[in-house]
């Protein structure tokens, strides 16, 4: 069973007597363990499709299992726990409590968890080294650089163990080095098995990736664009449908 | 998200905008601290209100008195003999729900009382039973309560109190040293009577209070080498209702003489009135064992009287209750509308804090998305933010309290002869738990429209 199945998932708004329809029967499967990107133009449905798959929204229609258990039709605090416990979030800026410090960010999903301040201080210690920010514990993120910011981030992301790392536009703040190092960093955390998915409209991004979905008006593409070519030119010539995971 | 955790968090935000988070609290420390102070006041005017009351027996006491007999019995008047002693015998014998009952006679006109050259008048001259010292709360200071034997001989001896002694043998207040007029003569209607006993000098604590500072006042102009202690020649001030409210009972009781009921009756009514066959009393006095049961005792005691009086209704009560109810009410109205000030205050104060909360959400748009994103469900936010609501308020709650010990001092100041002001534990709790509960509430609002926020649009906010 796949670790994230969507069925004919439909998502339609209504502005002002106007249906838009935001993803429009998307069908997908992503096995755990994979690395993915999501892309398309901006207005093409994939944040709505992110934030569908990333529990924060629900679908108008169709079904939704995230790691087994259907979330088309659960409540605010069931899609609450399954962010807090399956899921982590990287946005694109950051998204850091300028309040807090580096390692309170880090702690803060684990209080939702509720665990002890024993516990969050050696879990929040661990993820923050594996993300080399072991050294910067009791600044404020006003106090880091772009990259230590989303390097933090991350290490919020990892701090709860989840199954899927959900990262929106990574980069899209950062310098072009930077976000190399930054996306790196996803690459090693989808070979030690975690499943990353990154939602971007970068075609360059996309390519770092073994598998590409791409969104068009709503709907899955049945061709992946040329320029994503990049190295992985195969996948491009097999013309490979979405829908099947790829090799 | 435990409890503690929100506190902490909340106490951050307060730390965050100290400025802001005290002109917040402000409303709730005013709301409590005046609610604690009224409530103190009002509890201070209350007792000093009680004092008269309980001086003159309190509301288990229940006057008997003779009355004209009813029209509709007017043919039985030669039947009506008035309160007697039997009465006494009758009501000891026969009515359980009374505690003591104690006979008084008085005279139809107040006696000249004479010593020392000197003259004065009282109309509290009666003849009563020792068990009267209790019943009317009079305690001997000096000498002793005339006894049964006194009584039974009919004795010529009295019990004075010190307004009688200030009258005839001059205040302590003047003549700068206290008399104890014990084993002289005094005069009653010209027969001759020893003192043998003085009462203690009973005043309210506001005239206590009164007395103590123009001592006080007096010291000090004495020290500056002024003897006159008031300004200009010594005059009669006038008449001033014998001291505030509740003073008059006070002066009475200062102005009783006491004799033994026969001696009264022996030497001074017997052989100047047209008299009965048998001594007739002015009242009786009845201490009832609880007020609870004040109508039931009062339908005892009527039944017990109707019958030894053979069905003629030649006498009527009084009690205090009507002078309880004016207390009551009286404190009532001042606690209502010391209350609505400090309820209005309390109100006040929530709203500022509802707003400042309200503010604060908005500014906050991102990080509720972000701790929602993260897995905070709507229960969390929504706790998040009323504790930080009931934190302002607490604290304020808290000053409060401090600020209203502070406030009573100062009034205290301002005005010390008046009812010292008691703080009770229970109007501090009450005036806390208002704070808390305004806090609560003010909370509320802004804490579901926080947890209803939704994440995304919260997320994209700036």
């Amino acid at each position: 069973m796949a670790l994230l199945e969507l069925r004919d998932v439909r998502k339609v708004y209504h502005l002002g007597g106007e249906e838009i329809r935001a993803l429009d029967g998307i069908t997908l499967d992503i096995e755990g363990g994979e690395f993915v990107s999501i892309i398309g133009p901006s207005g093409s449905g994939t944040s709505t499709l992110m934030h569908i798959l990333g529990c924060l929204d629900t679908p108008s229609h169709g079904t939704v299992k995230l790691d087994g258990t259907p979330i088309q039709q659960a409540s605010a605090r069931e899609l609450a726990q399954m962010r807090n416990r399956k899921i982590g979030f990287v946005f694109q800026f950051f998204n850091l409590l300028p309040k807090l410090n580096v390692v309170q960010n880090v702690e803060l999903p684990m209080i939702y968890a509720g665990l002890n301040g024993k516990q969050r201080r050696e879990k929040a210690l661990k993820a923050l080294d594996a993300v080399q920010m072991g050294h910067r514990l009791k600044n404020r993120p006003s106090q880091l650089s772009g990259g230590q910011q989303q390097r933090v981030a991350i290490a919020r992301a990892l701090v709860n163990d989840p199954k899927i790392i959900f990262a929106d536009e990574p980069t899209g703040n950062l310098d072009t080095h930077t976000g190399e190092i930054i996306l790196e960093l996803f690459r090693s955390l989808s070979q030690q098995g975690r499943t990353v998915i990154i939602v971007t409209h970068n075609p360059e991004i996309a390519a770092v990736t073994p598998r590409r979905i791409e969104i068009r008006n709503g709907k899955i593409a049945d061709r992946v664009d040329a320029r994503l070519a990049g190295q992985e030119k195969a996948a491009l010539l097999s013309k490979s449908s979405a829908v099947q995971p790829s090799p | 998200m435990s409890l503690w955790n929100a506190i902490e968090v909340g106490l951050k935000e307060i730390w965050a905008h100290k400025f802001r988070s005290l002109l917040t609290m402000l409303g709730i420390i005013l709301g409590v601290s005046s609610l604690v102070a009224m409530s103190a006041m009002v509890t201070g005017m209350e007792k000093g209100a009680r004092e008269a009351l309980i001086a003159v027996g309190g509301l288990q006491k229940v006057r008997v008195e003779g009355q004209p007999v009813p029209p509709e019995q007017r043919h039985l008047r030669d039947f009506a003999r008035g309160v007697t002693l039997s009465d006494v015998y009758a009501l000891q014998g026969s009515a359980p729900e009374i505690e003591k009952v104690s006979p008084e006679m008085r005279l139809d006109v107040p006696p000249t009382i004479t010593a020392n050259g000197k003259f004065t008048r009282t109309f509290m001259t009666s003849g009563v039973w020792p068990v009267q010292l209790e019943m009317m709360e009079h305690k001997v200071e000096h000498g002793r309560m005339f006894n049964e034997v006194d009584d039974e001989l009919a004795r010529s001896v009295c019990v004075i109190g010190t307004g009688i002694r200030d009258d005839l043998w001059g205040d302590p207040e003047r003549t700068g040293e206290e008399i104890i007029p014990l084993g002289k003569t005094l005069s009653i209607n010209g027969y001759p009577f020893t003192v043998v006993g003085m009462f203690e000098h009973y005043e309210s604590e506001q005239e206590h209070r009164e007395r103590a500072l123009k001592k006080a006042e007096e010291a000090e102009r004495a020290a500056k080498g002024l003897t006159n202690s008031v300004a200009g020649p010594r005059r009669d001030r006038g008449w001033n209702g014998g001291g505030r409210r509740g003073g008059f009972a006070f002066w009475i009781k200062n102005h009783t003489v006491y004799l033994p009921l026969n001696t009264m009756w022996v030497k001074l009514v017997s052989g100047v009135t047209n008299v009965p066959a048998e001594p007739k009393l002015s009242n009786l006095e009845i201490k009832i064992h609880d007020v609870s049961t004040l109508n039931l005792a009062l339908t005892e005691i009527r039944n017990v009287l109707m019958i030894n009086h053979h069905g003629v209704e030649d006498f009527s009560f009084r009690t205090q209750e009507d002078w309880a109810d004016q207390i009551n009410q009286y404190i009532r109205n001042a606690r209502l509308s010391g209350g609505l000030i400090s309820g209005i205050s309390l109100l006040v104060g929530g709203i500022g804090i509802m707003n400042i909360i309200l503010a604060s959400i908005s500014e906050r748009i991102r990080e509720i998305g972000i701790r929602k994103a993260v897995g905070a469900g709507g229960q969390d936010v929504f706790v998040q933010i009323v504790v930080e609501s009931v934190v302002i308020a607490v604290i304020g709650g808290a000053v409060g309290l401090g600020t209203s010990l502070g406030l009573l001092q100062l009034i205290a100041m301002v005005s010390p002869t008046d009812n010292a002001p008691i703080i009770t534990l229970s109007a501090m709790a009450f005036a806390f738990g208002a704070s808390v509960l305004v806090g609560v509430l003010a909370g509320l609002f802004p804490a579901i429209k926080a947890a209803r926020m939704n994440v995304i649009q919260a997320l994209r906010y700036d």
